[in-house]
Parts: structure tokens; C-alpha cells; sequence
């Protein structure tokens, strides 16, 4: 070994002598880099915009479900003046008659301050009841989950006291039903559309940062490691990247809706307050929001890690490829 | 050890850049693959490292068809085969220890089991000050010396060199060549891909000239 001596003789007597220790293994992959920090980035604003978007829709899903119930627990007992008609005795008759169904809780019966406090918008304030021939109600609460037999509790009425007219808000509760459903339906295509972007963006993103480490996979394709070894390499890699980004964008959504909870707590009966919860709810996400947050996080992760193997994969594929394939040198000199 | 037989590749539908290849690298061999730019000395490098399938022929690589050879199983062939780019395709974020670790590190081997071989290898070959450096701050004998550290680490049977000294000054090239004639005589088979002709009159080596997608072989 004249020459490996030699090479060491030359080499390694330099003025001052640094001590053989070697540094601690650093990952196969660079644990950070631009094009890493940029994905990390990317990830954390699609998980921020994916997160915002279940907390809106889930908050539009409770609203509408809240007009629904509200307006589905109530029915109405109308009924006209009539000459021969004595208005208070049929009030009661009429309570008494709807009570007497399963599936009713409560009646009342509104009195003549509250009906002209009805009326007040259409004929202003100071209304006499016994100058016009107002029509009087009695609203009953009902049981949501076990409703009476309305149209027997109809015909009951009508036979009864025939000026009755009984209204179980269904029209009302039919298009509050159409109209709600149609608000979820479009909260659920916004959800679907920010997640079909959020996942071709993290696919792209992770390509891209692949493509720009492919001489890494192509140097361990060449030292001689297995397919299933460079895949782990990146899996692991990306994993890190993918649960730091949608953590923080996560974390963030679900902050925000803390703090628009709290304000919103904080400032009931203020006008900004009201304006708010009448167009967006109550900024409260409950359990299942949060935990669709979390299981958002943990989608975007998964899917990080998954289209990072795969990419490798196929990386590793296309060296193959060339391998079975001469014609696809890959721009590779043939000299 | 490894048995060429009418070996022939072309590029798509252009030209056959080699064409009816037959010959024999044995063990303990040294040889120089040479001929001028454009011959074909890479692509036949890549035949013999197993990136590249010849379009016809017959290739034997330790006793085995390759062309009955699942994928599965080029990475174990491989192993057995050492190679050195002309470009060194070293990692710019690992060490030099780091880069000539790596063939064992990704055969999954404990770094404990390999560590003092590792350092063993790097003092050998010139390269034990430098081991915690990063390939930027080496130079490019020192690189080429990693590379080719990098290429024995697991012992190949057979160390294929493409322009070894192609990015060296003279005396650097010298010096590799001994290197690789030392690694010879330890038993590894010497494949070096070069044009230098001053480096090959060192030598009273086999020649494989390649001229024109032809081999001729001068024992």
C-alpha cells in the first residue's frame, strides 16, 4: 500500500491536528431546505383555508338546522271572527282540543296585547282589537320528535269550532327545509371544492419538491438501495414537513374560531355582535368541529406522505424505465 | 465474472452506438475502456452497472442471465458492483464520512457496525482530515477520492471508474491510478473509462477501444 501511504503521508500531516471524531448522522435528506419551507408554507395556508372552510360550513349547518327546529316546534290555531262566534270560549276550546293530541306540550293562547303587538308593523300602534274583525291564535308547542297527527287534530278542529284554521308552519318549514338545505349543499361544494384544491396543491407542491431532490433518489437508486428503502427515506421526510404545515394552519383555524367565539360571548347585544350572529351563526364549532379540524391535519399529512411515496415510486420507475428502455435516455450522454 | 455477448444498444430508432459487443471482464481483471469522445464509453459503463438494457445480446453478470433478472433484484446485483460517475454525484448535505457510508447505510446496516471501517476507508484513501467536511469545501481530487471511497465501502467485486482523472491535475491523476491499481491488487476487477493516453502508457493494462460502437480488445 506504497501509495495509500503516501496519499496518507501527505494528507494528513497538516500544521495542527484535528481530533478523529465523526459528527452525529444527519438525515438522508436535507431537513430543511427552501423548496421544504416553501412546501411546509403551502401546506399550512391550504390546511389554514381548508379548516376555515369546515368551521363555516359546520357553523351554516347548525344555523339552519337551528331556523328549522325553531319553526318546526310551533303550530298555530287560527281563528276568525264571527258574529256568533265567542271568541275567548273557542281560544280555550281550541287550546284545549290541541293539547289533547299526543305530541303537544304547551299552548297559549296570545292575548289581545300581543296580537295587536303582531299587527303593529301593518296597522300601527294603538290598535283596537274590537273595532276590526282580527283574527285570533293560539300557538301550540309540539314535541319535534313525536309530532300529534295534524290532520286528524284538523278535521277535530274544523268540526268543532268551524272558523278554526289550523297552520303547522309547514309551508314555511318546507322552504326553510329547501332553503337550508340548499345553504349546506353549497357549504359542502365550497368544502369540496377547497379540499379538491387543498389536495392538488399539497400533490403538486410535494412533486415538485421531489423532482428537486430526484438526483438524491437516482444517487441511493445507484449505492445500491431498495425501492421500499428511498421511499421510507422520503415518507419520513415529508411526514415531518406535512404535520408541521398542517399543524400550524390548523392550529390557526381553530384559534380564530376560539377567539371569534370569545368576542362573540363578550359582546352580546352589541350591534356588531348581532349583525354577526344573524349572518353567520354563533362562532362556536363544538366538539365535531374541532375534530374535523384534527382529522383535516391528519388528511393533509396522510396524503403528503402517500403522494411523496408514490412519487418516489414512480421516480424510481422511470430510472427502470430507462434501464428497460434505451430510447428514453433521459437526456443522459451516450458517449 | 462478467460476459458480454453480441451486445448491441441503440438510443430509440437512431443508430446502434454499440454493436455486437462480446467479451469477458474476469475477476481480478484491470482493464481501460478508452476511445474517443462519443464512442459509447459511458453507455457501456451503464451496460455494465445494469442502467441500461442492451436492446440485443446476451448479458451474463456473476454467473446470472440478466435478462431473466427481476427488478426486484437489481439492487443486490448492484451492490456487488462499484461505480464512479464522472460528475461524483456526491450529496451536498452530507459529510464525506456521511456520503461513504452511505451504500452500508442503505443496506440498513447499525452505523456502530460500520463506523471505524468507514474512517478506516477515508484515511486510506487520503481523505481522514477531511471526513466532517462538506463535498462544496473539497476539491476535486479530493471529491474523485470520496467518490471512489464511497464506491468500495461494501466491497464491491468490481469498481467501474468513468474519467477518474478527468478533473485532476496530473500528479492527482497519478496518484488515483495507484490508488486503483493498489485496489487491484487486493483483488477488486478495475473497469477505468478514460481518453487520457498519458495515464494508460502507465500501465501494462488490457485495453477496450471503443471506435464507432465496435469493441477491440488488446490483452
Amino acid at each position: 500500500m506504497n501509495e495509500i501511504t503516501r496519499l496518507k503521508k501527505s494528507d494528513a500531516t497538516p500544521p495542527r491536528r484535528t481530533p478523529m471524531h465523526v459528527r452525529p448522522t444527519g438525515p438522508i435528506l436535507p431537513p430543511s431546505n427552501i423548496q421544504g419551507n416553501a412546501l411546509m408554507v403551502v401546506i399550512a395556508i391550504m390546511a389554514f383555508l381548508a379548516c376555515l372552510t369546515l368551521g363555516a360550513v359546520s357553523m351554516v349547518r347548525a344555523t339552519a338546522t337551528g331556523w328549522q327546529s325553531q319553526i318546526s316546534r310551533e303550530i298555530t290555531i287560527q281563528i276568525k271572527p264571527s258574529d256568533e262566534l265567542d271568541m275567548e270560549e273557542s281560544l280555550l276550546k281550541a287550546k284545549n282540543l290541541a293539547l289533547s293530541f299526543v305530541g303537544t306540550r304547551e299552548g297559549m293562547i296570545l292575548d289581545d296585547r300581543a296580537t295587536a303587538r303582531l299587527l303593529e308593523p301593518w296597522l300601527g300602534p294603538g290598535l283596537d282589537l274590537d273595532e276590526l274583525p282580527v283574527p285570533r291564535l293560539v300557538v301550540v308547542t309540539i314535541d319535534e320528535r313525536n309530532p300529534p297527527d295534524f290532520e286528524a287534530m284538523r278535521d277535530l278542529l274544523s268540526k268543532e269550532i268551524p272558523q278554526a284554521l289550523l297552520d303547522d308552519h309547514r309551508t314555511w318549514v318546507d322552504r326553510l327545509v329547501s332553503m337550508a338545505s340548499t345553504t349546506i349543499w353549497i357549504g359542502g361544494g365550497v368544502l369540496v371544492l377547497v379540499f379538491t384544491a387543498m389536495v392538488l396543491t399539497v400533490i403538486f407542491a410535494t412533486r415538485g419538491v421531489i423532482s428537486g431532490n430526484r438526483h438524491i433518489v437516482e444517487v441511493l437508486h445507484f449505492v445500491g438501495a431498495e425501492g421500499g428503502f428511498v421511499a421510507k427515506e422520503f415518507q419520513k421526510h415529508f411526514l415531518k414537513i406535512s404535520l408541521k404545515g398542517s399543524a400550524a394552519g390548523g392550529t390557526i383555524a381553530a384559534v380564530l374560531f376560539l377567539i371569534l367565539g370569545a368576542w362573540q360571548a363578550n359582546s352580546r347585544a352589541t350591534p356588531e355582535s348581532d349583525q354577526a350572529t344573524a349572518l353567520f351563526g354563533t362562532f362556536s364549532l363544538g366538539v365535531a368541529g374541532y375534530l374535523g379540524i384534527l382529522a383535516t391535519m391528519v388528511v393533509i399529512a396522510l396524503l403528503t406522505t402517500l403522494t411523496a411515496r408514490l412519487t418516489v415510486m414512480r421516480t424510481i420507475d422511470e430510472i427502470d424505465l430507462v434501464r428497460s428502455d434505451p430510447g428514453r435516455s433521459d437526456g443522459l450522454p451516450a458517449s | 465474472m462478467i460476459h458480454f455477448e453480441n451486445v448491441g444498444l441503440r438510443y430509440g430508432m437512431g443508430p446502434e452506438i454499440l454493436r455486437d459487443m462480446t467479451f469477458d471482464i474476469p475477476k481480478r481483471s484491470f482493464q481501460f475502456l478508452t476511445g474517443p469522445s462519443g464512442a459509447g464509453k459511458t453507455t457501456l459503463l451503464r451496460l455494465l452497472f445494469m442502467s441500461l438494457k442492451p436492446t440485443r445480446g446476451l448479458i451474463r453478470m456473476f454467473g446470472r442471465d440478466l435478462s431473466q433478472i427481476p427488478r426486484g433484484e437489481l439492487p443486490m446485483l448492484r451492490r456487488r458492483v462499484g461505480i464512479v460517475f464522472q460528475d461524483f454525484r456526491l450529496l451536498d448535505h452530507l459529510t464525506t464520512y456521511e456520503n461513504v457510508a452511505l451504500p452500508l447505510r442503505v443496506r440498513g446496516k447499525d452505523e456502530g457496525s460500520y463506523r471505524n471501517d468507514v474512517i478506516e476507508l477515508l484515511k486510506w484513501v487520503g481523505l481522514g482530515e477531511r471526513i466532517n467536511v462538506l463535498p462544496a469545501v473539497l476539491s476535486g481530487g479530493e471529491k474523485q477520492r470520496a467518490a471512489i471511497a464511497r464506491a468500495l465501502m461494501d466491497r464491491p467485486e468490481i469498481l467501474l471508474a468513468d474519467e477518474p482523472t478527468g478533473n485532476v491535475d496530473p500528479p492527482m491523476a497519478q496518484r488515483l491510478l495507484n490508488l486503483f491499481l493498489e485496489l487491484n491488487r487486493l483483488g477488486t476487477a478495475v473497469v477505468i473509462a478514460t481518453h487520457d493516453l498519458g495515464l494508460m502508457d502507465q500501465v501494462n493494462a488490457r485495453r477496450m477501444i471503443l471506435t464507432d460502437g465496435r469493441l477491440d480488445i488488446y490483452e
